[in-house]
Parts: structure tokens; sequence; C-alpha cells
């Protein structure tokens, strides 16, 4: 049973030109091996949270509990994934998935074990020795997710992993994350602003308003599993799609009008 | 290839376009000229002891540049006490211009081989430090936060990450820096030396020999074209993850 919450969280930037409230006071809850993805503009705060929940920045206020104890910091029960390919170039494909063993000094015989596994679920047995420049797009963020299970992580905290790649292949990622999650039954928490893709992989999807990053609505996705591409011709999949992009141009028209009333 | 047709077609164009003095063979004399004496002072004059004493010269220098400001660069680069404490002395001292230093090197080692190292010293360390350090200080942030998240602690987020991904930029940077060496030892050379090249071709001015003075800042060249090529195949060789090296 792992669960991860955020109560109470804000997050205020000081820039050049003053305070900037990137979250205001967000709340929410995802269950054991749920999958919860944040939808939301660009500057919504999405990435900023992901990052708090990672303990890569500590917010303003408010806090972060894995499974009720709460997190000062980074650490193993939770792995992430970023949409930039993070790979450490200089290592081979098996070095980078067995990075997070090798810390913990695992013996070999057991770290080798779990790549093994990790590589052939991912489809990469054959390039366990090749270097990161040596693979596609879609490729390296396989490899990133197998690095980042390879530590057994408790929740999964995913930062738009596939907006780098083209239309296709990320297609191809989503469905095949949906068989790694349906395999592992991790919690994870992932961010996105492509409402498809939201709607497709979550089994709640967050929305969230920029400017201060607000939780807008939390709305639970009733599509049965396992999903398939026909699910994207449903017409339950284009009501929450509807519904979903409302409540984000909702806020953007109150943006352009208040900006076109201004002086 | 091409480029030595410019160099000839330089030699040969730039007396009819009327570049003063040039189509006097005596202020740049032919390239065959310049070969005769290139193999003339190798074979009779000894300049191959003298290119030896230049590039121990450099080696010794670059080496001990290379060993204090690489560690110290890749500190000021990764941890922002040793910055806060080294970064504003080096980069002071970076605008002071090496040469500036020969006379009082002069009163403190001497005019031998420890002046000329001095010399390379100051002229290389402070600025390969620098830029060391900003390749330390320029590795993506997310690499180093993966590795946290991944359980790694400062120190072994130091030895797994911030080393191994500042060593191409480090190599890199010393391939600059030895150019920088060659520079400031051929200036201290010619200030006060009884060997190396810039000895010779202090020597050769002395005595209006043109040609050997061309003929001594060709074997820089040539120097500097092999030192290239190591440092080159040297990039190949330890670093075949670079998307630079493709193979």
């Amino acid at each position: 049973m792992s669960s991860i919450s955020v109560s109470d969280v804000s997050m205020v930037f000081k820039t050049r030109r003053g305070r900037v409230q990137a979250i205001d006071r967000v709340s929410l809850e995802i269950p054991d091996a749920h999958f919860a993805c944040i939808v939301g503009a660009s500057g919504c705060g999405k990435s900023t949270l992901l990052n708090i929940m990672g303990g890569l920045v500590r917010p303003t206020s408010g806090t972060v509990q894995v499974d009720g104890r709460q997190i000062h910091g980074p650490g193993t029960d939770r792995g992430m994934v970023f949409q930039s390919y993070t790979l450490f170039p200089w290592l081979r494909v098996r070095e980078n998935v067995e990075f997070g063993p090798r810390l913990k000094s695992m013996a070999k015989e057991e770290r080798r074990r779990i790549s093994d596994r990790l590589l052939q679920e991912m489809g990469l047995a054959d390039f366990a020795r090749a270097y990161p420049k040596e693979l596609s797009g879609g490729m390296k963020q396989r490899v990133a997710i197998a690095r980042a299970l390879a530590n057994d992580p408790k929740v999964l905290l995913m930062d738009e992993p596939f907006g780098a790649l083209d239309a296709l292949t990320r297609a191809a990622a989503q469905r095949f994350l949906t068989g790694i999650w349906e395999q592992h039954r991790r919690t994870i928490a992932f961010v996105t602003h492509d409402i498809d893709e939201a709607i497709f992989l979550g089994d709640t999807v967050y929305t969230m308003t920029p400017r201060p990053g607000r939780l807008r609505e939390v709305i639970p996705v009733d599509i049965p599993r396992p999903r398939t591409l026909d699910e994207f011709g449903t017409p339950r999949f284009g009501e929450l799609k509807r519904h979903i992009l409302e409540l984000i141009i909702e806020h953007e028209n109150r943006g352009v009008s208040q900006t076109a009333a201004a002086p | 290839m091409i480029g030595i047709w410019a160099l000839v077609a330089y030699t040969r164009v730039a007396p009819a376009l009327g570049v003063p003095n040039l189509h006097n063979p005596f202020f740049l004399p032919s390239p065959d000229t310049v070969a005769k004496s290139l193999y003339n002072m190798f074979a009779h004059e000894g300049f191959a002891h003298d290119v030896w004493a230049s590039t121990r010269r450099i080696g010794l220098g670059f080496l001990i540049s290379a060993a204090i400001g690489i560690p110290l660069g890749i500190a000021i680069g990764s941890f922002r006490i040793v910055q806060a404490f080294f970064e504003p002395i080096i980069a002071a001292v970076r605008y002071m211009p090496a040469s500036a230093f020969i006379p009082l090197l002069i009163i403190w080692f001497g005019i031998y081989e420890k002046e000329k190292i001095a010399v390379i010293f100051i002229g290389v360390f402070f600025p390969l430090t620098l830029l060391i350090a900003d390749v330390s200080a320029g590795i993506p942030k997310e690499l180093v936060n993966i590795a946290y998240t991944l359980g790694a602690s400062r120190w072994q987020v130091f030895w797994r990450v911030l080393l191994p991904a500042s060593w191409p930029g480090v190599l890199d940077n010393m391939r600059i820096g030895i150019g920088w060496a060659w520079t400031y030892l051929i200036v201290a050379e010619l200030v006060a030396a009884s060997s190396g090249i810039g000895h010779v071709i202090l020597s050769a001015s002395r005595f209006l020999q043109t040609d050997k003075i061309i003929a001594a800042i060709i074997t820089i060249g040539i120097l500097g074209l092999l030192t290239d090529a190591l440092f080159r195949w040297l990039y190949w060789f330890l670093f075949p993850y670079s998307e630079r090296v493709s193979r």
C-alpha cells in the first residue's frame, strides 16, 4: 500500500519582478496503485508541484506525505522521469538502469537480475550495452522509466515524459506505459498538458489553472481497462475531453477578457 | 591540402597586391628557402635540441597547471564554498598578462627552467581553472536532480555525476589551454633563454635570418597540430559515448 498526498502546498517564487505565486494551497491524495494525471496549461505550476512531490523543490508552505510520512527531500521511495532526456550519457543502458541499485551497493548479480528483467520488459534487451546517444527518443524514455523502476519506488512521478516525442512514438509510449503500469501497479503521478494523454492513461485527472496555480477539479475517468486506441473515438472520451477543455479554456478566456479590459 | 594551397597562393599573390615589402625575399623568403633552412637547422644546428627544450617546458608547465587547475576548477564549479574562496582571486589574476610577470619571475627564479615553467603556469593555470569551473557549473541540473531522486548522497552526486559529466569539457579546455602555453613559452624564451625555439627565433632575428625565424614559427605550428591531433584522439578514445564521436 503506497499513497502520496499533498497537504495545503503553496509555492511562491521571488523573481526580479516581484513575488509570483506558482502554487496556491493545493491538496490532493493519490491512493495506492492509482494512476493520477495532472493537466493544465503551461505555467500552471504542475511541474513545480511534481518537483515538490519529488522533494527537489521545497514548498513555501505545506507538506507532502508518502504513506502518511512526511518527506524532507528526494528519496528512493519516489522515482522520477522528466521530459528532457536525463540518461547519464557516459553510462551504457544497463549501467543507467543499475544506477540506483549501485548507489545502495547492491550485489552485482542482484543488480543484473533487476536490470535484465526491466530491460526485457521494456523491449531493450538488445540494447543493454548501447550508449544513450545510440537510442531514439522513445527508447531513451523507456530506459529512464526502467531506471526509475529499478529502485522499486513506491510512487512514480512523471513530468511530461513523452512531451518531446513525435505523435506516433508518443502513442506507442502511452500504450507501453499502460502495460507497464498494469503489471507493476505502481502509484503514479503523471503531469501533462495533453488532455487525450491524461484521459487515456489516468484513473483520475486533476485539472490545474494558472496564476496562481490552483487545483480546479478532480475528474474520475470511468473508462474501463484495459483501454485500447478505440477509446479515443468513444462518446465518453469526447465528453470527458470537452469537460476538461472547458475547465481550462474558461480560465484562459477570463484571462483574455481581463487583459482586454485593462487600459 | 586546401590549407597548404592557400598558404602558397598567399606567398605568390600578396606581393602582386602590393602588400608592403612582401615582394622582397629578404622579408618574406620563399617556401623552398624556408624548407631548406628548416632542414639545415635540424641537420646541422641542433634545432632538435631546442625543440625538445621547448616541448619539455611546455609539458612540465602545462602538467603542473592542469594538475592543480583541473581539481581546483571542478571544485570551484561544484561547491559554492570553494567558489567563494578562490574565484575572485583567480579571476583577478587572470586579467594580469603573464608576460608582465616575466621580469618579476626572473628575479624570483633566475633565467633558467623554473622561470619558464612559472611563466607558463601563470599564463595557463588561472584561465584554465576558470574555464573548468564553468564546465562543472554548467552540468545540466536535471542530471544532478535525477541522481538525487535515485538515492544519491551529495558525495555520490559529485563522484558519479559531476565528475564524469565534466571530463569531456575538461579535455576540451586542456586542448585550448595548451595553445596558450606555447604563446607564453615563446614570450619567455624571447626575453631570456639559452635554448628553445624562442631563443632560436631571437638569435636568428639578430642576424636578420628571416628564413630561420619563419622555419621556427612553422615548427611551432606543426607541434601545435600534432598536439591537437593527440587531444582529438584522446577525446575519441576516452569518450566514445559523446554525441560528437561517431562510429
